[in-house]
């Protein structure tokens, strides 16, 4: 458009007016490049990320058959010989996440339909804040808690007896991991499904309640489906920052390869293999060097699938209802 | 709402008839609703009440644990396994300044950048805007540990090959934010009305001139959220650090270049809660306090210039 020029008003006697602009405007130009390559910066991460992973993990399945890697529980690098299964650390990883899914996905979706559907506002405007600030919490001081304060405190004096080989006398084990993360989570599932909730637009609502329904059936029956691809994506996503947690684990879980859902026993998951292994002081081109990038392929690839579901069911009810 | 001179008696009466009706039915509700309603509320109150409270007790319990610990010395010493009575933070949190300083000079400019393209210039039916923009939603989401393994194999070593020095630390926390920044701005420069930039289109302003003067102070409060916000997880971030050299005893003041190593406040944290002796888990405990309370405060003051300056145009 603005490369028109216009004629037919001009007054009569005057040279037609152009309204190009009157230079070419090179810094304008300049400037636009410049942000297009911070924005591709991103896009540069990713690929460093997954040329990083790609190298050393080609190497190491050049030593270690990927039937052993990919489909066996033996976990023993440190062995002689060593066993490179990767199920015995994604076993550990599966314990921990399943534990803590188990508490956090209810404590946090009750909590958010109580924050959209019951709390006045002025409750709400409290509350919700804070649970914002409490997701900046750092991982340590979390995993300090879960080894010093949930493990003896809350899970030893609790657990039933020898159920499942009891919780007695243990220094680590899975579930005070699980509990942490559960904690690190749930503010997470609560601010996100208070959102999806909340974008449910007002006439569903009134309308339910127009039609006799109780608070309850609103809140379950009309507002938690009509929200239910943004719930999901908040379930997922705290899945997917349960999976890559690591210092929660580090600290809480012990860090003994263990096949095993069993909450009181001490796991190994793929995060603290890594943050164990590939410290200072590690050789490159060893084999345990390997095996770090390619226990990171492996969970830079589950992440990554729960982190674009997410991402789309989050486009999905946005395209919904704004 | 109002409808107006006349009739707004009429309206009030009607109003105030259909709430009647509408209260004495829900006062007939069956006794089996009344009660459901007050136990699935009480549940969900309970829900909300273990959630603050087992961040409560977090927070109390590094209280009690730590408060022992607290004296000058827990910012004036280095840490030592001899003496843990005088042991301290200061070359953690004197690494832990210089990382976040060197984390600002890079997701300041590189941030906001792209959130102006992606926001400003970036055509949206084009493809690669798209695979720009699913991109970084992804990054923000990829576990820490794995930016951890990138600046070990990118930045310490491979191409970059800096060697195990601050600036090695600093840029892989930096790339690890960076989707945060970028998300917080994108927000606040769409929250900006578009009258707003064609009024100074019109004026005949070029566009940069436009997002100088008028788009970007606008939207300056929403991104100062999200740097701070960034910030603050960047401090409290262990993980990659422990894969791109920061060494856990480290006695002197670290610079960002020195090749003697470095530490970092958490990385600090995590090495002291690791040793069973009371004193060390004092140690820990106090170390936890002072980055609360550091913490909370940003995150708390980022919320509130949210909320504060979430303008209504």
């Amino acid at each position: 458009m603005s490369s028109q020029t216009t004629t037919a008003t001009e007054p009569a006697g005057e040279p037609p007016r152009r309204l190009q602009a009157q230079s070419k405007r090179y810094g304008e130009r300049a400037i636009k490049w410049a942000l297009a390559f911070c924005a591709l910066l991103s896009v540069l991460t990713t690929t460093a990320i997954i040329l990083s992973l790609i190298g050393p993990t080609i190497g190491f399945f050049e030593i270690v058959p990927g039937s052993e890697f990919f489909f066996s529980f033996d976990w023993t690098p440190q062995f002689e010989p060593p066993s490179f299964g990767v199920l015995g650390v994604v076993a550990g990883t599966v314990n921990v996440v399943i534990w803590s899914m188990l508490v956090a996905i209810p404590l946090g979706l009750a909590t958010a339909v109580y924050l959209s559907e019951y709390a006045s506002p002025r409750l709400r405007r409290t509350i919700k804040p804070i649970l914002e600030v409490l997701t900046g919490i750092p991982t340590v001081a979390i995993g300090f808690f879960a080894v010093s304060f949930i493990l003896p405190e809350i899970i030893v004096p609790l657990w039933p007896g020898e159920f499942l080989g009891g919780a007695e006398g243990k220094p680590f084990m899975a579930l005070a991991a699980s509990l942490g993360i559960a904690l690190m989570v749930v503010p997470i599932i609560a601010t996100l499904s208070d959102d999806a909730m909340r974008a449910v637009p007002r006439g569903l609502h009134d309308g339910a309640y127009a039609l006799g329904a109780t608070k309850v059936k609103v809140a379950t029956r009309v507002i938690f489906p009509a929200a239910l691809s943004g719930i999901v994506a908040s379930v997922v996503l705290a899945i997917s920052r349960a999976v890559g947690e690591t210092m929660i684990v580090l600290l809480a879980a012990g860090n003994t390869p263990n096949a095993t859902l069993n909450p009181v026993e001490s796991v190994q998951v793929m995060t603290s293999y890594i943050a164990t292994t590939a410290t200072g002081d590690i050789a490159t081109g060893s084999i345990d060097y390997k095996s770090v990038f390619a226990v990171g392929a492996v969970l830079f690839v589950m992440t990554l699938i729960m982190n674009v579901v997410s991402i789309r069911l989050v486009r999905k009810y946005r395209e919904v209802y704004e | 709402m109002e409808a107006g001179g006349a009739s707004a008696p009429r309206t009030r009466l009607a109003v105030a008839g259909a709430r009647a009706t509408t209260e004495a039915m829900l006062r007939n509700q069956p006794r089996r609703d009344v009660i459901r309603n007050a136990v699935f509320a009480g549940l969900l109150l309970l829900a909300v009440v273990i959630a603050l409270a087992g961040l409560l007790a977090l927070i109390l319990q590094a209280l009690a644990k730590g408060s022992s610990a607290i004296s000058p010395d827990l910012v004036n010493n280095p840490p030592s396994t001899a003496f843990p009575d005088k042991a301290g933070y200061r070359p953690a949190i004197i690494g832990s300044l210089e990382l976040i300083a060197g984390v600002l000079l890079f997701i300041v400019p590189v941030g906001v950048g792209a959130a102006l393209y992606l926001e400003e210039y970036a055509d949206k039916s084009r493809w690669w805007n798209t695979v720009i923009e699913v991109n970084i939603q992804n990054l923000a989401a990829v576990p820490s540990i794995i930016y951890g393994i990138l600046g070990l194999a990118f930045i310490v070593r491979g191409p970059l090959d800096l060697g195990f020095i601050l600036v090695a630390g600093s840029l892989t926390l930096a790339l690890l934010v960076l989707p945060m920044v970028i998300i917080a701005s994108r927000e606040a420069l769409r929250a900006v009305p578009d009258s707003i930039r064609q009024g100074s289109l019109a004026l005949g302003a070029t566009q940069w001139q436009t997002i100088r003067r008028q788009v970007l102070p606008a939207a300056i409060p929403g991104v100062a959220t999200g740097v701070i916000l960034a910030v603050s997880r960047a401090i409290g971030e262990t993980a990659p650090l422990l894969l791109v050299g920061a060494t856990v005893f480290v006695t002197f003041d670290p610079t960002p270049f020195g090749t003697d190593g470095y530490s970092a406040m958490p990385v600090q944290i995590f090495n002291y809660a690791l040793r069973p002796q009371e004193e060390f888990q004092a140690l820990a405990a106090a170390g936890i306090i002072l980055m609360l309370v550091v913490l909370l405060a940003m995150n708390s003051f980022a919320i509130w210039l949210r909320n504060r300056y979430e303008q209504r145009w």
